[in-house]
C-alpha cells in the first residue's frame, strides 16, 4: 500500500554556529491512507517544526519527504503551491482566517486559487461549512465569530479541496471544552469517512481520539503507539456521535 | 485563478483602506495634473508669443539703428542724445529717409517688395470733443506699412502717397483709440487733435486683439511720415525701416541686399562694425520658440519631479501594505496561492492606485486648462496627457513591483511568523 506521508530522517536546524537550535534531529515517519495520527510532546520538542515541513510551509535542513509518492522538496515553487492547494489542508492553532472576508469567502479561497469556477466554488464552500455545522454563519466575518466557530471555518477551508492529508497544529489549543468536543467530533467523523489526519496536541484526551500516537522529545520520536487499526473506526467515535 | 479574480482581490485590498488609497491617489493626481497643466501653460504662452510675432507681418525685415539714437522722442521735440562709441567707428550714422529710398531701388535690391520708413512717438495725448485718450504709439510712415506690418483697416481707408507728399494731417486709428475717443460713433471723417495738432481720421484698423502681451496692439495711430515728423517727432533719424520681401523665399536674399546697400551707405566694412541691425522675423520666431520651449521643458521638469514624488508615495504605501498584510500573504500561500497570484494582486493594486490618480489628474488638468492662468490661456498638449498617464501607470508598475515581489517571494512560514 502506498504511503500518504513518508518522512525520512528529516532534520531541521534553526540558526547557525553557537546559537544553532536543532529542532529536529532525524525524524522518520510513515503514515498510511486513512490513519489518524496524534503527535504529542513537550513544548519545544519540535512538533510544529515537523508539521510545517509536512505542510510544505517550510523546508527541512536535511532528509527527504514524500507526499503521496511525490518528493516535494524537488518541486519548483509553482508546483509546491499546487501541492499546498490540492493535497494538504492545514488547520492552525490561531485559526488564521483572512480578516474582512466572510466565512464563505474564506472557505472559497483555496478553490479560487485552484481555478474552480465561482458557482461550483460557492456550492462546495457551502457544503464544507454545512459539514462543520456552520450553515447559518456563512456571511459572518471572522471578527463576528467565536473562537470555536472560527476554527470550524478554518477546518472547512482545509477540507474544501478534499486534500489527501489534513494537518492540524493544536487545533483545540485555543478552544474551551465544548468547542474542543465539536472539533474532535468533526475529526472523528472525517477519519471514519476515510480521511487521513495528522494532529498535534498537548492534551492526552485529544490524543485518545486518534488511531495512533507519536511522541516527540528533543527533535526525536521516542514512542509510536497504535490505539486502533488503520482501516478501523477512530476509538472514540461512538462517544462523540452519541 | 484568472485575471478578473486577481483584479477583484486587488480592488478589495484597496477598498479595505479607503483613506490611505485616496491619499496615495492624490499624490499621483497632483503629479499628473501638474505635468499636463504646466506644459499647457508653457504651450499657451509660446503660442501667444508666436501669434504676436506673426502680427508683425509676414516676410518682413525690420532695420533699426544699433546705436541708441533711434528711440522715439516724446512730445514735439527730440533730445540730443550722446552717441555711445561701439568699436572703432567714430560716428554712427542714423537711419534716414535716404537710406529707405536706396533700399527701394529695384536695381540694387531686386528682392525687396516694399520699404516703409518709420518714426514713432509714444504716449501722445489725443482728444475729440470732450473725450481724451493717451495713444500708446503714433507711427509716421508710408502707405506700404499697412500691408508690410499686417494691419488692415476695418472702416474707412488707408492714406495714400499723395497724402505723404503733401504731408496731410490724416490719420488711421486703432480700435482702442476709436473706442476711447468716439465710443459708438463712426470716427471716419471726424477731426481729432494729437498733442494739439488736428488730424482727420480716415480709417480705423481692424482689431488685432489682445494676445497676452503687455502692449495693447490696438492702442496706436498711423499717419503719413512727414505729418508726424512735422507735428510730433521732428525731422530726426528714423526709428526703423520696415522692409517687405517679395515672398518667404526672398527674405534671405532681401536681407543680404539690405546689408550690402546699408554697408555701403554707412561705410561699414573692415574694422568698422555695422551701426544698424536687421531683425528677421523668421529668425526671431525661431529664437523665441527655442526660448519658450526651454521654458516649457523647465516647467515640465518641475512637474515631473512632483510625479516622481507621487511614485515614491505609492512605493511607500505598497511597502506598508505588504508589511501589514504579511500574515495574510502567509495564509494565502499556505492554502496554495501561487507566487503569480500574490504578485499580481499587489501589482494590480499599485497600478490601480496610479491609474485612477492619473485619470483623475488628466480630468482636473483638462478642466483647469479652461481657465486663464497668469494671463495665459493654457493649451493642452495631447502628447503630454499620454506621457503623464503612461508615466503614472509605469510608476505604479515599477514602484509597486518591489514590494509586490518581496511579498510573493516570502516562504509561507516566514510570512505566517511575521509580527
Ligand atoms: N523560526 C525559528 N527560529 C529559531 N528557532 C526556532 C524557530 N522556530 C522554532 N524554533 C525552536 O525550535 C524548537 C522546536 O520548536 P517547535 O515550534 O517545533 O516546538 P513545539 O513542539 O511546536 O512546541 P509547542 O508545543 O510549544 O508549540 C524550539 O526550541 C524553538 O525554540
Ligand atoms: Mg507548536
Amino acid at each position: 500500500m502506498s504511503l500518504v506521508l513518508d518522512v525520512r530522517d528529516a532534520t531541521k536546524v534553526y540558526g547557525a554556529g553557537e546559537t544553532a537550535v536543532h529542532a529536529l534531529r532525524g525524524v522518520s515517519l510513515q503514515v498510511e491512507p486513512g490513519d489518524y495520527v496524534a503527535i504529542m510532546g513537550a513544548s519545544g520538542s519540535g512538533k510544529s517544526t515537523l508539521m510545517n515541513i509536512i505542510g510544505c510551509l517550510d523546508v527541512p535542513s536535511a532528509g527527504e519527504f514524500h507526499l503521496d509518492g511525490v518528493d516535494v522538496g524537488a518541486l519548483d515553487d509553482r508546483r509546491q503551491a499546487v501541492v499546498r492547494n490540492r493535497k494538504i489542508g492545514f488547520v492552525f492553532q490561531s485559526f488564521n482566517l483572512i480578516p474582512r472576508m466572510s466565512a464563505v469567502m474564506n472557505v472559497e479561497l483555496p478553490l479560487a486559487y485552484g481555478g474552480v469556477r465561482p458557482a461550483e466554488r460557492r456550492r462546495r464552500a457551502l457544503a464544507a461549512l454545512d459539514l462543520v455545522g456552520l450553515a447559518d454563519r456563512v456571511n459572518h466575518q471572522p471578527n463576528e465569530l467565536s473562537g470555536g466557530q472560527q476554527q470550524r471555518v478554518a477546518i472547512a477551508r482545509a477540507l474544501v479541496n478534499s486534500p489527501t492529508l489534513l494537518l492540524a497544529d493544536e487545533p483545540t489549543g485555543a478552544l474551551d471544552s465544548t468547542s474542543t468536543l465539536d472539533v474532535l467530533g468533526i475529526f472523528d467523523r472525517l477519519s471514519a469517512a476515510g480521511r487521513t489526519i495528522v494532529v498535534i496536541t498537548h492534551e492526552a484526551d485529544v490524543a485518545e481520539h486518534a488511531k495512533r500516537v507519536v511522541r516527540l522529545r528533543d527533535g526525536r520520536i521516542i514512542e509510536d503507539t497504535r490505539l486502533a487499526p488503520v482501516d478501523g473506526l477512530p476509538p472514540r467515535l461512538k462517544e462523540v456521535t452519541a | 485563478m484568472n485575471a478578473v479574480e486577481i483584479v477583484r482581490f486587488a480592488v478589495r485590498g484597496l477598498a479595505a483602506n479607503k483613506m490611505r488609497s485616496a491619499l496615495t491617489t492624490l499624490g499621483i493626481l497632483i503629479g499628473v495634473a501638474a505635468v499636463i497643466l504646466l506644459v499647457a501653460v508653457g504651450e499657451g504662452s509660446s503660442q501667444s508669443i508666436q501669434r504676436n510675432i506673426q502680427q508683425l507681418g509676414a516676410n518682413t525685415l525690420t532695420v533699426s539703428s544699433s546705436t541708441g539714437g533711434g528711440g522715439g522722442g516724446g512730445g514735439g521735440f527730440r533730445m540730443a542724445q550722446p552717441q555711445e562709441d561701439t568699436g572703432p567707428r567714430t560716428q554712427a550714422k542714423p537711419l534716414t529717409v535716404d537710406d529707405a529710398r536706396a533700399l527701394a531701388d529695384k536695381a540694387a535690391a531686386p528682392h525687396v517688395a516694399s520699404v516703409s520708413p518709420v518714426v514713432s512717438a509714444n504716449s501722445q495725448a489725443a482728444s475729440y470733443e470732450g473725450a481724451s485718450h493717451s495713444i500708446q504709439q503714433v507711427v509716421g510712415t508710408y502707405p506700404s506699412y499697412f500691408e508690410a506690418s499686417n494691419k488692415p483697416v476695418a472702416k474707412g481707408a488707408y492714406f495714400f502717397n499723395d497724402d505723404v507728399l503733401a504731408a496731410r494731417k490724416v490719420i488711421v486709428i486703432g480700435q482702442t483709440v476709436a473706442e476711447n475717443l468716439f465710443g459708438a460713433l463712426d470716427p471716419v471723417g471726424k477731426q481729432i487733435t494729437v498733442t494739439g495738432v488736428p488730424f482727420t481720421v480716415v480709417g480705423v484698423l481692424k482689431e488685432a486683439g489682445s494676445t497676452g502681451g503687455f502692449q495693447d496692439a490696438d492702442d496706436l495711430a498711423i499717419a503719413p511720415l512727414p505729418s508726424v515728423q512735422q507735428s510730433l517727432t521732428g525731422f530726426g533719424p528714423l526709428n526703423q525701416i520696415l522692409v517687405k520681401a517679395g515672398s518667404a523665399d526672398d527674405v534671405a536674399a532681401a536681407q543680404a541686399e539690405i546689408t550690402s546697400v546699408l554697408d555701403q551707405r554707412h561705410g561699414v566694412g573692415g574694422t568698422v562694425a555695422a551701426d544698424y541691425q536687421i531683425l528677421n522675423q523668421a529668425t526671431l520666431q525661431e529664437t523665441v520658440s527655442a526660448a519658450t520651449s526651454t521654458f516649457t521643458v523647465l516647467l515640465a521638469a518641475v512637474a515631473a519631479i512632483s510625479l516622481l514624488v507621487g511614485g515614491i508615495g505609492i512605493t511607500n504605501i505598497m511597502l506598508v501594505t505588504v508589511t501589514e498584510r504579511t500574515r495574510e500573504i502567509g495564509i494565502r500561500k499556505a492554502i496554495g496561492a501561487p507566487r503569480g497570484a500574490i504578485l499580481g494582486q499587489f501589482l494590480v493594486e499599485a497600478t490601480l492606485l496610479s491609474l485612477i490618480g492619473g485619470l483623475l489628474g488628466v480630468a482636473i488638468a483638462v478642466a483647469g486648462a479652461q481657465f486663464t492662468i497668469a494671463g495665459i490661456t493654457p493649451v493642452v498638449v495631447p502628447s503630454s496627457v499620454v506621457l503623464a498617464l503612461g508615466v503614472s501607470v509605469a510608476i505604479g508598475l515599477f514602484f509597486g513591483s518591489y514590494p509586490a515581489n518581496r511579498a510573493a517571494k516570502l516562504r509561507p512560514i516566514e510570512a505566517l511568523r511575521f509580527e
